[in-house]
């Protein structure tokens, strides 16, 4: 049987009729327009420009950042110095040097570019694994999903920071590594989200459609089973870079992640805690304020999301 | 009931054997020669070859597989490459102090977190439910190692209230029996070692607890905020019951169901939260231990700590469910 335009054109006025119900339903517009909402949701917004504040420091890092974060030698007459509020302190070091000397803001400027990168890298591996599988699992069903389900099972047996922690003794440490191994543990939790959004969507007319109109599975999937699943992924996807940021900083802080020199929020903690016993306690508490504030700001927005783009998640 | 159980049991045997495995692949699908990994850079060929012949690496993959497995379940985990102690030891030797860490956190945390959820929930969008909520916000957002940190330098460091870290004074006698400090003071009537170990112990479950209280006490307000909404709490108010009874008797205990989910979940969760903590207070604990052993490539051990974790993980996980199905008959379980 040929399709003809006009049955296209009965399908897209049902599913238009489809929407409408459903906004009268739900009591909010499926497509809302989206910056309106954001700017309306106060903790939200004020989650995005935590965000953007710390965004804009990552990128200007090289022209706000009063020193330099990794001065070559170190100036080991300035290890340790507090800063302007005492009066011992170091007058241009607004948040006093660490043990080797080097300017605590700077490093923690810098650092933003790191642990920021970190986080976004580790949650886009997580993505795409976690959307092939996911996809993979809910869209063909049967024994391939009864196959990757049960590898899910087997990664959630475990605590995620550990498991991150034994896949960098695996492939060795460093920042990459780490991003990766956080990548992969968080696979797991984005697969099993899509696979519920792809097994809803799979019922819908509109794949119905697709199928007896004789598209290519693949064709399906790209064109109409990832965009429609795509929301919660994205308020996942934020929720989930809080937790990338703070596990990334878990494993440098272990020694498992960033290596020094690099200026990694995890990594400068775990270099200054030892000193905060003789008294230095800003080397150990800014960079600790640093992670709070982001992860902080990348919950509200990642709440505020939630309640935007999927008002059936709302609690 | 009981099938439930059992059917949930032998769930557990391939997610064990997978995560066998996966302990197992640590040392073998790491790059390089494993016993080269193990000996170091500088090893020479006889300590090479003595190394591959103790640790069985010169059989086939599934041979080894199969030692190794054999060993776990009669509970040999093989011996540490550091210490050359027996790795079941000395996981038995540290996990009463990651137990005694870990309850001491959720009790904090339950009652806490329930008390803030509950006095929140019946003042919702009052100033008292957005800063209880703010600081439920706080605590999920905190890095627990900075947390413990900051909980170390005010307590241990400036006001000097509290030990910095450690397990107990070791100016202290202390005779061991079960391992649990607390346990073991108590039954010997030791009141110094009673003190010291108590006193040890407050800053790092504060630490600990603090992230699932935060969970806690806002799962339990939206639950009860739930509950409230219910007809028969408006039945209560309308046959005139005071607001204290209402909420206390009635909507407290309809809304903790779950209150017990995410408690079954968090306890998990405090193993992981363990592995930092553990580390900030230098807790003679299993987290630091198997911290330790990837600092020094101890992989018997950290395959060891991993399979335990696992076990640990799954089986609280499966009481978290069963206790769910106790609580709530409602649900259907097949």
């Amino acid at each position: 049987m040929k399709i003809q335009k006009q049955d296209l054109n009965i399908v897209k006025a049902r599913k238009e009729k489809l929407q409408k119900g459903a906004e009268e339903l739900l009591g909010v517009p499926v497509k809302p327009n989206f910056l309106r909402r954001l700017a309306e949701n106060k903790s939200a917004l004020f989650g995005l420009i935590i965000l953007v504040f710390f965004v804009i420091c990552a990128i200007l890092a090289d022209y706000i950042a009063p020193n330099d974060p990794n001065p070559s030698p170190p100036n080991l007459e300035l290890s340790l110095k507090a800063g302007p509020w005492s009066d011992e302190g170091v007058e241009n070091m607004p948040l006093g040097t660490d043990a080797l000397g080097r300017c605590v803001l700077s490093r923690i400027i810098y650092g933003t570019r790191v642990s920021l990168s970190a986080g976004i890298v580790a949650v886009i591996i997580a993505m795409v694994l976690g959307i092939i599988l996911g996809v993979v699992a809910g869209y063909f069903g049967g024994w391939i999903d009864s196959l990757i389900m049960r590898i899910v099972d087997i990664m959630f047996a475990f605590p995620a920071l550990l498991l991150a922690i034994v896949i960098v003794t695996l492939i060795g440490q460093g920042l990459d590594k780490a991003m990766v191994a956080i990548g992969i543990v968080y696979t797991p939790q984005m697969a099993r989200i899509i696979r519920s959004a792809v097994l809803y969507i799979k019922e819908m007319e509109y794949i119905e459609f697709q199928k007896a109109i004789g598209s290519h599975n693949l064709r399906i999937i790209i064109r109409h089973v990832i965009p429609n699943s795509i929301a919660p992924v994205i308020v996942y996807g934020t929720l989930m870079l809080a937790t990338a940021i703070l596990d990334a900083a878990a494993l440098g802080f272990l020694g498992l992640g960033a290596q020094p020199p690099t200026p990694e929020w995890g990594a400068m903690l775990s270099k200054s805690y030892s000193y905060i016993v003789s008294g230095a306690w800003w080397a150990a508490t800014f960079p600790g304020i640093a992670i709070f504030l982001s992860v902080i700001g990348l919950n509200l927005l990642g709440d505020g999301l939630r309640d935007i783009l999927d008002p059936r998640l709302k609690k | 009931m009981k099938w439930y159980i059992i059917k949930r049991l032998l769930q557990l045997i391939p997610v064990l054997l997978g995560a066998s495995i996966l302990a197992f692949s640590l040392i073998h699908l790491a790059p390089g020669d494993p016993a080269r990994t193990m000996a170091g850079e500088h090893a020479s060929v006889q300590t090479l070859e003595k190394i591959r012949e103790k640790y069985g690496l010169d059989k086939p993959l599934p041979v080894q597989y199969g030692i190794w497995l054999g060993g776990v379940l009669k509970g040999d985990m093989g011996k540490s490459i550091v210490s050359n102690e027996s790795v079941t030891r000395e996981i038995m030797d540290r996990f009463p102090n990651t137990v005694e860490l870990a309850f001491c956190a959720m009790i904090i945390a339950v009652a806490v977190g329930i008390i803030a959820g509950i006095i929140s929930a019946s003042k919702q969008y009052s100033p008292l439910d957005y800063t209880t909520m703010g600081v439920a916000l706080f605590g999920v957002s905190m890095p627990v190692f900075w947390l413990g940190i900051m909980l170390l330098m005010i307590f241990g460091v400036i006001l000097r209230w509290l030990p910095i870290g450690g397990r107990m004074s070791i100016s202290i006698p202390f005779e061991r029996v079960t391992g649990f400090y607390i346990f073991d003071s108590i039954i010997k009537l030791n009141g110094k070692a009673l003190v010291s170990s108590i006193r040890h112990l407050i800053l790092p479950s504060i630490a600990l607890g603090t992230i699932p209280m935060a969970t806690i006490a806002r799962v339990t307000r939206s639950s009860m905020l739930e509950v409230l909404r219910q007809d028969f709490i408006r039945t209560e108010r309308a046959k005139g019951l005071s607001e204290r009874l209402v909420i206390y008797r009635h909507a407290v205990r309809n809304s903790m169901i779950p209150v017990v989910t995410v408690i079954g979940l968090n306890f998990g969760l405090l193993l992981a939260g363990a592995l930092l903590t553990e580390t900030v207070f230098s807790w003679p604990g299993i987290g630091r231990y198997v911290i330790n052993a990837v600092g020094m490539r101890d992989y018997p051990v950290v395959q060891g700590c991993v399979m335990f974790f696992a076990f640990i993980f799954v089986l609280v996980n499966l009481i978290a469910d069963i206790l769910y199905i106790y609580i709530d008959p409602r649900i259907k379980y097949d």
